[in-house]
């Protein structure tokens, strides 16, 4: 069953920007799906028209096999969003946000507010079950964000940025709680600017830009295709001489700091025999950047070349 | 598993709740200022300037001005409520809660003209109350003065909504209450009867939807209208039926809330 199918997605603004070109794209009932692209790619606009913020030019948008076009009532049941930007009432209470909300979908109060109350403390908002939106910090807000699309216990979780602005520690902590609303069987589809937080949650991908699909795929499938990848080591001491490798490309980026590209066919052991033998002890080794960054760049210049 | 009607009854409800809940929260801004000024009506208009002007249609000019200036307070506040409450919601984005909701639309225009009638009626009661302070209330038909009240409340409530769809600024929502509402209110006969008028601007007069109005209220108090009430009544429900269409066409289009 597709959660989501989007097919022909066409959207020019009164201005005659053309935002989406045709977009063709299909998400699986339970997936984790990451929509990736620059700013200004469509992400938004094909949010907005799937969530009825934005009205298409052309083409057919149907959640869980119902045209939002025809029965745009029954499909909005199965649809939450957390948008990028704050949307709330800033003068009304954490709680009356959401059993209003709750009653937007036509869930009376008194089956709201327990469903309310589990969310708020879900999502450590308990305290402030009382406190005009206004007054939360930004991360609180976010997370308000989240309660609210969740309220009516949509099948299918929209989430725009959920992070943007969110410390780390909260981040990983609304990963984790995504994770386990999605392992309870509710589709996600996840648009980001940390590309970390895409590859670490969804299984499928598709990159959009100016109005594009430029890519749809798993995860796995996509990361597979890096043919290299490139490490940074941190070493014990400076290096005396310049260090030269067959098949291994070394920059030396700091008095203690090498650059290492590696192809994926080759071993990382040769590097490390090697280093061994010339006297030289590496403290420790990470990625120089995230793997889906480098090919997330590359497909998005691919596109600007055309 | 709650029937379609029954998730819209909620779904209506939960919406006009928001609404009283939102101007009995800010009360010292939409409810203590027309009982205020109202008040000064009262006192100016009514006892210090009407005593000396005498009768009007046969009245003590205090009888006969009251019901004008209830429903003034009726209209103003019912268009004002929802004038702000929506344009606020567009202002702040949450009007995005109400559009991804499963809601339709005549029932997102009816959530926010109940709740704007709401306050213009609260208000109306309010002022009522402050007039029985100068006179006595005599109430002649109890069903017209109530129908007519609610409908105008509806019909501004109505005008407030299509002003917010199309306002970009708080100044827009301003432009049309300074510039239009309140020079008809104040030339729709709560003030006079239209009968002192020459006869060129009786003429033009009928075309104040709020002449209808205030007339076929003050009939219902004293029992005495410038214009047959049957004929207010059509015209006033004729106003709410093209109003609601026009806000409806506004909503189905998407005009100032959907990209």
């Amino acid at each position: 069953m597709k959660a989501l199918s989007i097919q022909n997605l066409t959207k020019v603004y009164d201005n005659g920007f053309k935002a989406l070109d045709g977009i063709n794209l299909d998400v699986e009932q339970g997936d984790f799906f990451a929509l990736l692209g620059p700013n200004g790619a469509g992400k938004s606009t094909t949010i907005g028209i799937i969530t009825s913020l934005v009205t298409k030019t052309d083409g057919n948008v149907t959640v869980f096999g119902i045209d939002l076009a025809t029965n745009p009532e029954q499909a909005k049941t199965y649809l939450g969003l957390v948008p990028q930007e704050f949307n709330f009432n800033g003068f009304e209470q954490v709680k009356h946000i959401l059993i209003t909300q709750a009653g937007y979908y036509g869930m009376p109060a008194h089956e709201a507010e327990p469903r309310a109350d589990k969310l708020l403390k879900q999502l450590g908002l308990w305290e402030k079950r009382s406190t005009p939106s206004r007054a939360l910090s930004g991360g609180m807000k976010r997370r308000l964000m989240i309660a609210r699309a969740l309220i009516h216990e949509p099948k299918l979780l929209i989430l725009d940025e959920p992070t943007a602005g969110v410390d780390i520690e909260l981040r990983r902590s609304m990963w984790h709680f995504l994770e386990q609303i999605n392992a309870q069987g509710t589709t996600i589809i996840l648009t980001t600017h940390y590309l970390e937080e895409a590859e670490n949650l969804c299984r499928n991908i598709a990159i959009i830009d100016q109005g594009n699909i430029v890519e749809n795929t798993n995860m796995k499938s996509l990361l597979n295709r890096l043919d290299k990848e490139t490490f940074i080591l941190d070493l014990k001491a400076p290096l005396t001489e310049e260090l030269k490798l067959d098949n291994i490309d070394i920059t030396q980026i700091g008095p203690t700091t090498l650059e290492v590209e590696i192809k994926k066919e080759d071993a990382i052991n040769d590097l490390f025999i090697t280093l061994t033998e010339q006297g030289i002890t590496v403290t420790s080794m990470k990625n120089k950047a995230n793997r889906l960054e480098e090919l997330f760049l590359s497909l998005v210049e691919k596109t600007v070349d055309k | 598993m709650p029937t379609q009607r029954q998730r819209h009854w909620v779904a209506f409800s939960t919406l006009l709740t928001r609404e009283i809940r939102r101007f009995i929260r800010i009360w010292p801004q939409t409810l203590l200022p027309p009982a205020i000024t109202m008040t000064l009506y009262f006192v100016i208009f009514g006892n210090l300037i009407g005593s000396r002007i005498g009768q009007m249609s046969g009245f003590d000019y205090i009888d006969y001005i009251a019901p004008g200036i209830i429903m003034m307070a009726v209209i103003n506040n019912a268009y004002a409520n929802v004038a702000s409450s929506f344009f606020s919601a567009k202002f702040q984005n949450h009007i995005e809660e109400l559009l991804i909701a499963p809601i339709p639309n005549y029932l997102i225009l009816a959530g926010y003209v109940a709740g704007g009638a709401a306050r213009g009626l609260l208000v109306g009661l309010i002022v009522t109350m402050v007039s029985l302070f100068f006179t006595t209330l005599p109430v002649q038909h109890l069903l017209m003065t109530l129908s007519m009240v609610i409908l105008s409340a509806i019909m501004f409530a109505l005008g407030g909504f299509i002003n917010a769809i199309y306002a970009k600024s708080f100044d827009e929502i301003a432009i049309i209450p300074t510039f239009i509402l309140t020079p008809l209110t104040y030339l729709g006969g709560i003030f006079y009867s239209i009968d002192l008028l020459p006869e060129f601007w009786q003429q033009a007069s009928l075309f104040n939807p709020i002449l209808y109005m205030v007339n076929a209220f003050r009939y219902g108090f004293l029992g005495v209208s410038d214009i047959p009430v049957g004929f207010a009544f059509s015209i006033i429900m004729l106003c709410i039926a093209g109003l609601t269409a026009f806000a409806l066409y506004l909503l189905n289009k998407g005009t100032g809330i959907r990209h």
